[in-house]
């Protein structure tokens, strides 16, 4: 028999509904490749067997009766940040020590209300604060590519790095991710996997360990545009518990996929040519637009003026969320406590040992730009700022651009424990640089992989696009995946 | 605009974060160096220009005040690390 964890999910479907394969045997055989791959990756943190074969077991039902959902018998692997009843639910942390929701995420619920079976949770940064897992109480995800000839660990991206991984080395049919400033994006450019990151308000946010609530959007990695667009159609609805969710049906994602690009204008922005990038990325992105090109695309030039901005400005927005969403965790409600001699003093001795570095460091920011004296200097500075990104954007569609294309990183994956970037936060935090301004501006954008490096690792390509048009960016991703094929990362582990 | 040792360890407790010494004297330089990034918003003109508030240009769904959920105090208090007959236990606060 052929290996069924290399279906894709619109496959996977076909082949269940024509009866080819059942989901048990399905879902049986992810299991099998995640027990063998799961000591050398250390991608998913919970493993679900018994419950992904119960609920392979009820869709082999429904698909036997005909009552067959969208998703139904597809296996997933869910990022830690989503609330999961009854299962390990930490966000990364080890502050979330224990945590078992007694509730379910509304976007996880809209996936098992379609059929999907949940393979168990995948590692990620530390309440997705990182760009490439090493943030993870857990400890780092190892990235499936490997440089040609080279057996050194390579990141896999971050915050949904867990996610990502699972989803280029065959350990789940898709995965749900979340970005809050390039958090499905990046991770997915560095892994050769389809990323999109939805327009503000498409999925609810209800249920998702919050990080930064005006930026944070769950979107799903995939193996192909086809695939992402399956998923984000069942991720995505209009939920009455998040306020920030807009009321606008969901189309048919998937109904986009194939139809010509003629009359489509895509701008390229100058501003994302920054100083110090690789020569291959310039051409990765060259490369790009003479596909939409020749799929009938106009191309023109833009300018996103504050562009810059975007990334300086986030660390200002995001901390400050941040150390107010956090605040919660306070040894008392749920998760870890250290005892302290007194209440604060638990607090504190609390909150030192269940958050890491890079999450004391955010906290510790967002405190300190949110403190008397300082909200105006900072945090409403940083607020006008958006305001002026989010125009840039507005007068490049309001001038008839549809989709805005460029590059998703400005490197292909580096090494675990590089030491440039532990030694300088601000270091880290630039593999947002292109990803950053679609979450301040609430857009959405998809990374495609688009080609392979001279050391043979993937790179990917963005597209940005106008509020709640995520329909566009399938259509032009899918010209981006038949023009540059897809790539696996052969199999080491 | 750059931070101390003592503003820090002011903003530590303020987050309610314990910290040693050496943790002082390294988020310090790691908080200046933050800072110093996002000092270039000085660079911007930002007269005139209305913070964002949203970033949908969406009124906020307003609903009914009636009570839809309630009557889980067991599920409320499931995941504490201390609880007692549906109240959450902590060291004692008032003297």
């Amino acid at each position: 028999m052929t290996d069924l964890t290399a279906l894709t999910i619109a496959e996977a479907r076909d082949q269940l509904k024509a009866k080819a394969i059942t989901a048990t045997e399905l879902t049986g055989a992810y299991i099998q490749a995640i027990e063998n791959a799961n000591d050398a990756l250390n991608i998913y943190v919970a493993q679900t067997p018994e419950k992904a074969l119960e609920m392979a077991k009820t869709s082999d039902a429904r698909l036997a009766t005909g009552q067959a959902g969208a998703l139904e018998g597809i296996p997933l692997g869910i990022k830690d940040l989503f609330g999961t009843e009854g299962v390990h639910t930490q966000a990364g942390s080890h502050i979330l020590d224990g945590f078992k929701p007694h509730y379910e995420s509304t976007v996880t619920a809209n996936l098992w209300a379609d059929g999907a079976v949940m393979l168990g949770k995948l590692n990620m940064d530390e309440f997705a604060m990182g760009s490439s897992n090493e943030t993870s109480f857990y400890g780092p995800v190892k990235n499936p590519w490997r440089a040609n000839g080279s057996n050194m660990d390579l990141v896999p991206g971050g915050s949904s790095g867990g996610s990502a991984a699972a989803v280029a080395a065959h350990l789940c049919a898709g995965a749900t991710a979340t970005d809050t400033g390039g958090s499905i994006r990046q991770p997915a450019a560095f892994t050769g996997t389809v990323g999109i990151k939805p327009t503000y308000g498409r999925c609810s946010r209800w249920g998702i360990v919050a990080f930064a609530s005006s930026l944070d959007q769950a979107g799903p990695i995939a193996r192909d545009v086809r695939d992402a667009a399956i998923l984000l159609k069942s991720m995505a609805s209009v939920d009455p518990k998040d306020t920030t969710s807009v009321d606008i049906a969901v189309p048919d994602y998937e109904a986009a996929i194939g139809k010509p690009l003629a009359g489509i204008k895509i701008g390229i922005p100058k501003e994302y040519r920054v100083e110090g990038m690789p020569e291959e990325i310039e051409k990765l992105w060259q490369q790009g637009i003479a596909w939409l090109k020749d799929a009938g695309a106009s191309i023109v030039d833009i300018s996103l003026p504050h562009t810059k901005y975007a990334l300086p400005a986030y660390y200002i927005v995001a901390p400050a969320e941040a150390s107010s969403n956090l605040a919660r965790y306070d040894g008392v409600r749920y998760g870890l406590r250290v005892p302290g001699k007194d209440i604060v003093d638990m607090y504190e001795k609390t909150r030192a040992t269940g958050f890491g570095e890079e999450v004391k460091r955010r906290v510790m920011i967002g405190t300190y730009v949110l403190s008397a004296g300082y909200y105006d200097a900072y945090y409403l500075k940083a607020q006008k700022v958006r305001t002026l990104i989010k125009k840039d954007f507005e007068d490049a569609f309001h001038a008839g651009v549809h989709a805005i294309l460029t590059p998703a990183t400005p490197s292909a994956a580096f090494g675990i424990a590089d030491q440039d970037m532990a030694a300088d936060p601000v270091k880290m935090y630039l593999n947002d640089i292109f990803t950053v301004t679609v979450n301040m501006a609430g857009l959405p954008g998809i990374a495609i992989p688009a080609g392979l490096d001279a050391k043979g690792l993937p790179l990917g390509l963005q597209l940005i696009g106008r509020p709640f048009d995520e329909e566009t960016l399938f259509q032009a991703g899918y010209v981006i995946e038949q023009a540059a094929g897809k790539f696996t990362a052969p199999k080491w582990w | 605009m750059s931070v101390d040792v003592s503003t820090v360890k002011r903003v530590a407790h303020l987050a309610r974060i314990a910290v040693s010494e050496a943790d002082v004297e390294r988020m310090t330089g790691q908080l200046n160096a933050i800072l110093g990034f996002v000092e270039q918003l000085d660079e911007v003109n930002v007269e005139g220009v209305e913070p964002m508030t949203s970033v949908t240009p969406i009124a906020m769904k307003k609903r009914r005040d009636e009570v839809d959920d309630g009557g889980k105090a067991a599920d409320i208090v499931a995941n504490a690390p201390i609880h007692e007959e549906n109240f959450f236990v902590v060291p004692k606060v008032v003297e």
